[in-house]
């Protein structure tokens, strides 16, 4: 056991550390809220990596992955994290794409990957229903086969801005008769400029639009769009779902964003004297700090483990649960932090999202939206309690 | 960067984890802790005998050559199934401050002794109004000629009762709690003016209250430098405390391990317990909080080595975690058992006693929380 960075690993850090200073974007939004950038803002960075040939680096090497050690990808992470940066979005590179390389065909892999990988493609996620939210087996959108097509009709929810997308991904029932929920689903690939498709903006928590909902009406999508098996879709779709947990603990990000509190807890007077320096707060701080050094140190076994040749298991589980607790504390104690000027809404000011305008310090702008937009993150991606079921059921046997 | 084991160390486990499985069974441990010593020399002498005494030691002070690591595995061994014997205080606190501090000459005749088990340390340290200030020391050590005359109260030293020897922190100068004046005796427990008052403890060791009056040591008794121990001290401290908190994990473990097997076993409403999806989130919860102190425990091990007061800030947070998850499991676990998990004759209400008590040893949660803000503040 050790916890040291070998010479290589170092040096790859100063590497990617220069690589990020010369070519990051420094005209980009820093906030991060999703209606704060515009596509091409959101995909300025990806693009630039996609150059580079590091905009996928998970990606197995003859698809354009880097062939970077687990450490090294760690490594890759902390590093955008300390700008800030705008990453490359997870439903292409991290979700679609290790499902089209696994399962696709080859004739899917050459027409989907090179997009995905160059930031060309907006790829949205179909997977929650109205009626199919926690319970995603038991979701109503059929596709029903004619001919060389497919017709999809049902509606989509919460799909995370469908609004920029070129492509989406659909979890569509195929067989309506089959002897248990998941055995009858499909995994599509659709174009979102097909006709029937419509897709209707959803008013979010903190003003925002983020999420969609995704309407389809006789939308005829060509057969060959099937991925894999026809009713073999759930094994894709929870094979992309442990994908998608395993880069949700987001240790970087949560560590980058611990500094900015204290930060913001140093400028903050109470009493008389910095935020920081009550011992309350301080104390909450500290034990978010170790908290998010218990997950990192658990994501690194988990890394070991995988560059050791073992998959994203169970503990994947644990990095969501975890890294979205400590996510929500970050975003709460922030609002603790900027006391009352927490309460103006930014978007009541004049050319809100430049910030000028609006009163109080810059750091208290976005501290409540921010905190009410992070709820989602204990309920998406398999809510907290179904990461806890799978717990229950992997490692406990239940 | 990796978490693996060398072979070396899983050999260490192993022959642990079988010989505690085999000779440390519940009913045998709770005879032992009934039995009026206590304790089982002969277990001690046979893990001198496996090498397990000598495993953190280097191979110049007499050792196997190992560290930390080996600490760690020995600890969640010993954790799991409760061992009561004194290795944290002899090996980890006796061991670490003759390592750390001691002359050849009293490396040769200690640790050496302390490696093959013919002479067991306990570490007298702690004092009645001290709490958990490292270097709150009343007992005072007035040099006398050569050597210095001892007066003092040592509190609940661990392991005391089967101590042949003490490790004992003095004050030769400054007042109460300052940070010069710390000093360190090597004092034989049969000296005269040694008194002591034995107890059992509530998770099944035993301790003493340690009276010195006008205690009489040698020259040759004092460790490292008059005065200037108090950072010795704190460096073995936090050696202790990546001990503990590794033999939480090992704890945990079993802990977790024994509440999901009795919920497959116990039914209600004509189903087991198991089937019962509040207990198997809680459960799983367990196993978090579990996972997490693993990390800790890892990551304080690691760092040991870093200067001081790194160190100490993650010591801090690692016995911070451990202790919280330590609570959070054993009350949980006693909780799923229901009635019976308040009882003797179970085996979980042993894990529970010692799970809480570990956070008591060397500073609990509340206690290194303050301390990690205090390193924090420090920092910035």
């Amino acid at each position: 056991m050790n916890l040291e960075f070998s010479p290589e690993e170092n040096a790859f850090r100063d590497e990617v550390r220069a690589f990020i200073e010369e070519n990051y974007p420094t005209d980009l939004p820093k906030r991060g809220l999703a209606d704060d950038m515009t596509r091409e803002e959101f995909l300025k960075w990806h693009k630039i990596l996609g150059k580079k040939g590091w905009s996928t680096p998970a990606w197995p090497e003859e698809y354009g992955g880097t062939g970077w050690t687990p450490t090294q990808r760690y490594i890759w992470q902390e590093e955008n994290a300390r700008v800030n940066a705008v990453m490359p979005l997870p439903f292409g590179v991290a979700m679609v794409a290790p499902v089209i390389y696994t399962f696709g065909n080859e004739e899917q892999k050459a027409k989907h990957l090179p997009g995905i990988h160059s930031g060309e493609v907006w790829w949205c996620q179909g997977y929650s229903e109205p009626g199919a939210g926690s319970d995603l087996a038991s979701l109503k959108t059929t596709a029903v086969r004619d001919g060389d097509d497919y017709i999809l009709n049902g509606q989509k929810t919460w799909t995370t801005l469908a609004q920029h997308a070129d492509w989406g991904f659909f979890l569509c029932r195929t067989d309506p008769t089959a002897e248990r929920p998941q055995q009858g689903i499909s995994f599509i690939l659709v174009d979102m400029k097909t006709p029937g498709i419509e897709v209707r903006p959803i008013k979010l928590i903190d003003g925002g639009y983020e999420v969609n909902e995704v309407w389809l009406t006789d939308v005829r999508v060509p057969a060959e769009n099937l991925i894999g098996e026809e009713n073999k879709g759930w094994t894709y779709a929870k094979f992309l779902l442990a994908h998608e947990r395993s880069g949700i603990a987001g240790v970087a990000r949560s560590k980058r964003a611990l500094e900015n509190l204290r930060d913001i807890a140093d400028a903050e007077m109470m009493d008389g004297a910095p935020l920081s320096e009550d011992f309350d707060f301080a104390r909450k701080l500290s034990q978010l700090e170790i908290d998010l050094a218990a997950l990192e140190i658990t994501e690194l076994r988990t890394l070991a483990g995988e560059q050791a040749g073992k998959g994203p298991g169970p503990e994947s589980s644990i990095l969501k649960v975890k890294g979205t607790e400590i996510q929500q504390r970050l975003t709460e104690l922030t609002v603790e932090a900027v006391g009352t000027y927490g309460l103006p809404d930014f978007r009541s000011f004049e050319d809100n999202l430049a910030n000028d305008n609006a009163v109080g310090p810059d750091y208290s702008t976005h501290a409540a939206p921010h905190y009410f937009n992070f709820r989602k993150a204990s309920i998406y991606g398999g809510s907290n309690e179904i990461q806890r079921n799978i717990i229950t059921k992997m490692v406990l046997g239940l | 960067m990796h978490f693996d084991f060398t072979e070396e160390q899983t050999m260490i486990r192993d022959t642990l984890a079988r010989m505690v499985r085999e000779e440390y069974t519940f009913e045998t441990r709770h005879k032992v802790i009934e039995s009026d010593s206590g304790w089982r020399p002969e277990f001690w002498a046979q893990l001198a005998e496996l090498g397990i005494l000598s495993a953190p030691f280097s191979e110049e002070d007499g050792g196997f050559g190992g560290g930390p690591i080996e600490t760690l595995v020995i600890m969640e061994e010993l954790g799991k199934g409760l061992v009561v014997e004194p290795f944290v205080p002899s090996v980890v606190c006796a061991g670490g401050i003759l390592k750390h501090g001691g002359s050849q000459a009293q490396k040769d005749e200690h640790l050496a002794a302390i490696i093959d088990g013919s002479r067991v340390f306990a570490f007298a340290h702690a004092e009645p109004r001290g709490r958990y200030d490292m270097a709150f020391l009343e007992t005072r050590a007035k040099a006398d000629g050569d050597g210095y005359v001892l007066n003092g109260h040592k509190a609940v030293v661990i392991g005391a009762p089967w101590a042949s020897h003490l490790i004992v922190t003095a004050r030769t100068s400054g007042d109460v709690a300052d940070h010069d004046g710390a000093s360190v005796f090597i004092v034989s427990k049969d000296a005269e003016g040694i008194s002591t008052r034995d107890y059992a403890t509530v998770d099944g060791r035993r301790a003493s209250e340690v009276y010195f009056e006008n205690v009489k040591v040698g020259g040759d008794a004092l460790v490292g430098e008059e005065g200037g121990s108090l950072g010795l001290v704190m460096q073995v401290a936090d050696e202790a405390i990546a001990a503990l908190c590794a033999e939480a994990c090992g704890a945990m473990q079993v802990a977790n391990a024994m509440t999901l097997d009795y919920t497959k076993q116990r039914k209600q409403f004509g189903v087991p317990i198991a089937k019962f999806q509040v207990l198997q989130h809680r459960m799983a919860d367990m196993f978090m909080e579990y996972e997490q102190s693993v990390s800790m425990s890892y990551l304080i091990t690691l760092k040991l080595g870093e200067p001081a007061a790194e160190r100490a800030k993650f010591a801090s947070m690692a016995k911070a975690r451990t202790g919280q998850a330590a609570r959070f499991i054993g009350q949980n676990a006693v909780q799923t058992f229901g009635g019976i998990g308040v009882t003797d004759e179970v085996a979980i209400s042993h894990y529970f006693k010692r799970l809480t008590m570990i956070d008591s040893e060397f500073g609990d949660a509340g206690h290194h929380l303050k301390r990690h803000v205090a390193l924090s503040r420090k920092a910035a």
